[in-house]
């Protein structure tokens, strides 16, 4: 499922003291099973951006068309297309609501009108990709689980509706290291196994740069560039000069560059800057 | 969805009426409401639309901002006027069914439709103008002497201080769980009664619960900084009246009195 956002503007509070203008003349196209992430820093209308994309916001001007459908349209039915585009919000786990886990992960599947046995199916699949073992967990409350456990359980609430475009709202915010890289390596699971199109909205370079395709840079409610991350993270300085950064594994490459150590500049991995400099070591052992 | 509503919203723009003491606005606002039930007859509304429109002059706030905060009570305003349109005594002008409309219940109806209009537009003027810090300050000074008789008055005015500063928050966060809900195809629009009352437990229950987690981290925060109530608190900025206070105070006073004498001449 393909997006294309045209001319996108956005006003918060438009004729009031407090107007503020968080979108102004976006335009970003997103291909069908594609992994993108968003980045900007805090305020750079990012989460505005992506309410966008399932009609939770109106747009003060321009257009979204999602598959074809401009839904900025009045005829469009918006609740098909919330069905279609799931969005994770930013701390999910402030919307559980429900006794037990099971119900709760099973009440997006339920509106949208699935029998028993396919709510089942897809409780199951849900709580297997995120790693939460079903007969453990299914009757416990929300509530009583870990702080990791509980943004699982929200995430899978979405898993489970099966979208075909999913948004994540920084899915990792106040998460620790490990748990963060678990629930990134869930959400790429995910992605491997439907090829749908994934949107990860983040300001963490390091979680971006492993896992997607395509970089879109905001700022100020603007796009300011996009493309691979390999293009992406070789403007050091207009990233910097934004508040962002690159990986921190990027910089200690730089330096080690600037000492005179020959190595490729587009490394933004730990994995592959080991590569590199493994294959550097034994080139210099072999002189 | 909860932009219209401007009852209770500051509207900062810096003017004479906004840098006035909140005691004295308060009083102002008190002088007005007692003002509106003291005339009988609709000429003297005519000081009071010209007062408030006065105000609002002076508040350099839009005109059509102000009359905004009439929209969420539209109903209670027409079903006010409805009700004393069939109540009034007298020769019947016009029937529709058992009910009659007479010359008495229109000069009623409207009578009170205008006093309700400008009960609304008057006091949301205090909000308007003051923030939700000086306003509470301005309360707990006004109950201040009461506290001899037992009125926990800074404690009332900490929690409506606290009651206010989350109201913003809740709304927002009321905001935010709504739309997350949504992603997750719930409906809150359309169905009867009893499936949209049930369709309020995905957005309550969150509600709550962050209602008292931050409530809880609130008492916390407040704790670790020493807040053991009023007693021996000093304040960093004290209220103070001026001659300016002096003015807005003396003219309505004067337009009570013209008020009054209306009243009495009649």
């Amino acid at each position: 499922m393909s997006i294309e956002v045209e001319n996108l503007t956005y006003i918060y509070n438009p004729g009031s003291p407090f107007e503020t203008k968080a979108l102004e003349d976006v335009n970003v196209e997103i291909k069908s099973g594609e992994f993108v992430g968003l980045i900007g820093h805090t305020g750079s209308g990012k989460s505005t951006l992506v309410q966008h994309l399932n009609g939770l916001i109106k747009p003060t001007s321009g257009k979204i068309v999602v598959n074809g459908i401009d839904i900025t349209d009045k005829t469009v039915k918006l609740s098909d297309i919330r069905r279609k585009v799931g969005l994770v919000f930013q701390y999910p786990e402030h919307q559980l609501f429900e006794e037990t886990v099971y119900k709760d992960i099973a009440f997006g599947p339920q509106n949208l009108g699935l029998t028993e046995t396919e709510i089942d199916e897809r409780v199951r699949e849900a709580m297997e990709l995120v790693k939460l073992p079903f007969d453990e967990l299914k009757d416990r409350s929300p509530f009583e689980l870990s702080g990791g456990q509980k943004r699982r359980v929200a995430i899978a609430g979405v898993f489970a509706m099966k979208p075909e475009v999913l948004v994540l709202d920084e899915p990792t915010s106040g998460l620790d290291p490990r748990t963060r890289d678990e629930v990134l390596e869930e959400i790429k699971t995910l992605h491997d196994r439907y090829k749908n199109t994934v949107i990860l909205v983040s300001h963490s370079m390091e979680d971006v740069a492993k896992l997607v395709e395509r970089i879109i840079v905001m700022h100020n409610g603007k796009i300011i560039f996009q493309g691979t991350p390999r293009d992406v993270f070789k403007e050091v300085e207009t990233l910097e000069s934004i508040g962002l950064g690159v990986p921190q594994i990027s910089y200690l490459i730089r330096a080690l560059r600037e000492k005179g150590i020959n190595l490729k500049d587009d490394i933004f991995t730990v994995e592959e800057a080991k590569k590199e400099i493994l294959k550097w070591i034994r080139s210099r052992k072999n002189v | 969805m909860f932009k219209d509503i401007t009852i209770g919203q500051y509207y900062p723009t810096g003017s004479y009426v906004h840098e006035l003491d909140p005691r004295t606005k308060i009083l102002v606002t008190f002088a007005l409401i007692a003002g509106l039930f003291i005339i009988n007859t609709f000429v003297p509304y005519t000081y009071i639309v010209a007062f408030i429109l006065g105000v609002v002059f002076i508040s350099r706030i839009p005109l059509n901002f102000v009359l905004k905060g009439l929209k969420p009570l539209r109903v209670i305003i027409i079903f006010t006027f409805l009700i004393n349109i069939f109540a009034g005594q007298g020769e019947a002008i016009w029937r529709i069914g058992p009910l009659s409309v007479t010359g008495e219940g229109i000069y009623k109806a409207l009578f009170m439709a205008i006093r309700l209009i400008l009960l609304v537009v008057g006091t949301s003027l205090l909000t308007l103008t003051t923030s939700p810090i000086s306003l509470t300050d301005g309360i707990e000074r006004l109950l201040n002497p009461l506290r001899k008789i037992g009125v926990p008055a800074h404690e009332l005015a900490m929690m409506m201080t606290i009651a206010l500063r989350f109201i913003p928050t809740l709304l927002e966060e009321t905001d935010k769980i709504m739309k997350a809900q949504m992603a997750r195809g719930a409906d809150f629009e359309s169905g009867n009664i009893i499936s949209r009352a049930k369709g309020l437990v995905p957005l309550l229950v969150p509600l709550f619960i962050s209602a008292f987690r931050r409530a809880d981290e609130l008492a916390m925060a407040m704790e670790a900084r020493c807040y053991r109530g009023g007693e021996g608190r000093t304040k960093m900025k004290e209220l103070k009246m001026d001659g300016r206070d002096t003015m807005a105070l003396v003219t309505t006073a004067l337009l009570l009195v013209v008020l009054i004498v209306h009243r009495t001449m009649v």
